[in-house]
This record gives structure tokens, C-alpha cells and sequence, in this order.
């Protein structure tokens, strides 16, 4: 399972600032994120399944693409990104 | 005391202020976000917001507490359906229906929704976003969007949208069925043998009359219209007016002969150097100028098509609208005279007064 890093609104939203999700790429992990917590549905990915687009995704601080490998005991964060302004 | 909802390119911004002086802000939420829209539902108080966030997503907000004193919740359900080739990319409107509990919202990519536990839950209209039309539905500059819902008072099964640019839709079921309003609408960016099939009609706003509810005014791309026949046809009542290029329309509830609107120039979609709104009281027959109090010079605002707002009715009509240079004007005497109410805010996406 991997970590995943919540913050502000997103950690009120899943009640947790951490949560152990499992998934093989960072889209699965993501979609298995909504799924298990429904107050996150459509946070990240948009109804085509789609990352959204001023979204980050960093495993072990790098950031990623949404097709990389997620490793067990991988640390996730999901940031606004700079180019949404 | 009147309360301005004004959605920004930066947020929220609650107004208050007698009318005629100038309002003081008294809250802010969704602070460096696009807030398309905000309203409160009259019914029960509950405040609406259409929040546009590029990391996260459109999604709609409410919240039972008053502006700054508690939480905003997200509604569930405002999305498109899942595993398919679109996503919802903002909500440009949120009304209240006319039964108990219904709530609508308007968005791009054209589509519909409804609630009926006042704004908590939504769910698609299905029969607008499967019409067999669709593919013929064309985006103008803002995008593919449901951005006027018109109920018919009293009558929760009648109601009226306008999309751009795909003209104006009309039920009488609920929204089980659609049918185009578009009879007598000229869109002269086509080719005159093109205009008679058009679907793809750029309608930028529709209001209706309250008190007549058949009767509904339409601000055209390049056109003002009035409809007598609950939007079935429309009759160009454009002449008279410097301009029938604009974004707004506003009714006096009390009058179901008047409309106001902010002419802007074709080419640049702003005023041409002096702020006019021009007011009717005979349908459209005859349009008077009321600009005192308003720049009249170097003055090249864009007023959206959300943010002109009306309350009260009558004498005691007040009148107001934001630009997107960040400047509100208001009138407190059905449009006679204005005054300033705000500046230097962020671009101005609606308004909404209370």
C-alpha cells in the first residue's frame, strides 16, 4: 500500500491527512482514492478519467506522470500546481 | 439593506449598503478562486456559490450559515457521467425552481442539472444532454453553456434556458422533453441560407416577465428580443437602441412592459466610451437612455451577461451592475440616477442583489 499525503481542504474532505491507498499506476491510486472516499470523487481526476490538468502528483517528493508505477510503501502528494495561477 | 453576491475572477465578495451610498465588503470565500456565480435562494436563505477551481475542478457550494460565520459545503453530484469522452468544465448558473426543494444549475458543457433537497444532491438532465441535436450545438467565446434558467411562476414543469450557442430551449414537462424557442431570431453572423435551420444561435441572456410569465425579453449576439408566446417566437425590438450588441438583461418584476440593457459596441464587446444602460416601459417599442451618474467618458467596460442584477420592484427598484474592471454601479431608483458601490475588485463574473 502507499501513502498518500492529503492537506487543506482534501484532508477535511477524506477526514485524514494520510491514507493508505493501493494502486499500480498513479491514476489507479487515484481513482481507488475516490472510490474509497467518496467526499474526494471528481477532486482529482475528471469524469473521462483524466488527471486534472493544474494537478501535481510527486511519489517520494519527484513528480510524476500520471501513467508511472506506484511501489509499495510510496510516499503520494497531490499539489496545485503553479501553471492553474 | 441590500446584500451584493458578486462572483469574481478571485473569489466571493459579499456586499452590503443602504442604496445610494457607497457598500462596504463584508466577507470574501473561496478566496483566489473564479467564482462564476453565487446566489441565495430566497425560499430558505441557503447560499449557492459555482466555483470554477483550475486545480480541482467546477463544483457548486452552499452553506446555511451566513457569509464568513461557517462552513461551505460541496453538493454532490454535479458531474457529467463517468467513462465518457467529456467533463463538466464550470456551472454558469444556479436558480431556484418553482416546487419545493428544486434547485437548478447551468453549465458547459451545455448541460442541466437538478436538485430537489435544495441544492445537496443534483442529477443531470438526461433528456438535454442526449438530445439528438447536440452535435450541432457550437461554442462561442465562453463556451458551450446552459446560462439562463427561467422558471415559469407557480409552474414547475415550465421552464426556459438559453445556451450558447445552441438558442433557446423550452419544457413544459419537467424537463422530460425540449423543444427550440428560436422562431424569429436572426443571427446574422451566418449566411442568410443558413439562418432558417440554425440551431447554433448565440443567445447571451433570457429573463421573464413575472407577472406576465409568456412574455420574456433576450439579449441577442447582435439582437434584443421580446417573445410573447412563452418563447416559442421572437420579435426584434432592437431599433432605437445605439448598440444591439450587449450580455445583460434585467426586468422590472412589477412591469412586465420593461427590460434594461447595456448596449456595447460589436466590434469590441465594451462600451463605447460612455456607460449607458437603456431602459424600456413599453416592450421594446421605444428605449430612454439613463446614464446619469455613469462615466461618460474614457469608459470602455464589459458587463458579462450575470452581472446585472435587480431587486425590489416598482419605485423601489434597485438596480445594479458589476464590470470586469472591477467596478459595481448601482441605482436606487429604477435606474434614474447611479451611484458608485464598489471598486477596484477582481474581474467581475455576476452579480446578484438581495
Amino acid at each position: 500500500m502507499a501513502m498518500v499525503r492529503l492537506r487543506g481542504q482534501l484532508e477535511k474532505l477524506a477526514g485524514s491527512s494520510q491514507l493508505s491507498i493501493e494502486g499500480g499506476t498513479v491514476t489507479e491510486l487515484l481513482q481507488a482514492l475516490e472510490e474509497e472516499h467518496p467526499g474526494l470523487e471528481g477532486w482529482f481526476l475528471d469524469e473521462r478519467g483524466v488527471l486534472r490538468q493544474h494537478i501535481n502528483v510527486f511519489v517520494n517528493g519527484e513528480p510524476v506522470e500520471p501513467d508511472a508505477t506506484v511501489e509499495e510503501k510510496d510516499r503520494i502528494e497531490i499539489l496545485p500546481a503553479i501553471s492553474g495561477g | 439593506m441590500t446584500e451584493l453576491l458578486v462572483g469574481t475572477r478571485k473569489g466571493l465578495f459579499v456586499l452590503e449598503g443602504e442604496a445610494g451610498s457607497q457598500f462596504a465588503i463584508t466577507t470574501r470565500a473561496f478566496v483566489g478562486e473564479p467564482v462564476d456565480y453565487a446566489m441565495r435562494d430566497a425560499r430558505t436563505g441557503r447560499l449557492f456559490a459555482a466555483v470554477t477551481s483550475p486545480f480541482w475542478g467546477p463544483r457548486v457550494w452552499f452553506t446555511d450559515d451566513e457569509p464568513g460565520a461557517g462552513e461551505w459545503q460541496p453538493a454532490r453530484g454535479v458531474a457529467l457521467p463517468k467513462g465518457g469522452e467529456e467533463a463538466l468544465k464550470r456551472v454558469w448558473v444556479i436558480a431556484a425552481g418553482e416546487a419545493d426543494g428544486l434547485v437548478y444549475a447551468g453549465g458547459d458543457p451545455g448541460v442541466l442539472f437538478e436538485s430537489r433537497d435544495d441544492g445537496e444532491t443534483w442529477q443531470l438532465n438526461q433528456a438535454l444532454w442526449e438530445h439528438p441535436t447536440r452535435p450541432r450545438w457550437r461554442r462561442d467565446s465562453g463556451g458551450l453553456s446552459v446560462h439562463a434558467i427561467v422558471p415559469w411562476p407557480g409552474e414547475p414543469q415550465r421552464l426556459a434556458l438559453a445556451i450558447s450557442a445552441a438558442g433557446v430551449w423550452l419544457t413544459d414537462d419537467g424537463g422530460a422533453t425540449w423543444s427550440h424557442g428560436n422562431e424569429g431570431i436572426v443571427a446574422d453572423y451566418l449566411p442568410e441560407e443558413a439562418r432558417a435551420t440554425a440551431i447554433d444561435l448565440c443567445v447571451h441572456h433570457l429573463e421573464r416577465a413575472p407577472q406576465r410569465p409568456e412574455r420574456l425579453f433576450l439579449q441577442f449576439h447582435g439582437g434584443v428580443y421580446r417573445s410573447d408566446d412563452a418563447g416559442r417566437s421572437w420579435i426584434d425590438i432592437a431599433a432605437g437602441l445605439p448598440h444591439d450588441f450587449g450580455f445583460p438583461v434585467v426586468l422590472d418584476p412589477a412591469d412586465p412592459d420593461s427590460a434594461f440593457v447595456i448596449p456595447v459596441t460589436t466590434e469590441d464587446r465594451v462600451t463605447d466610451g460612455s456607460v449607458v444602460v437603456w431602459e424600456t416601459r413599453d416592450a421594446g417599442a421605444t428605449w430612454m437612455p439613463r446614464d446619469r451618474g455613469l462615466p461618460q467618458s474614457n469608459a470602455w467596460l464589459s458587463v458579462l451577461r450575470q452581472a446585472f442584477a435587480a431587486t425590489g420592484s416598482g419605485p423601489g427598484l434597485e438596480l445594479y451592475f458589476g464590470a470586469t474592471s472591477g467596478e459595481i454601479f448601482g441605482s436606487a431608483d429604477a435606474g434614474a440616477s447611479w451611484f458608485g458601490v464598489a471598486t477596484r475588485l477582481p474581474a467581475i463574473a455576476s452579480v446578484r442583489a438581495g
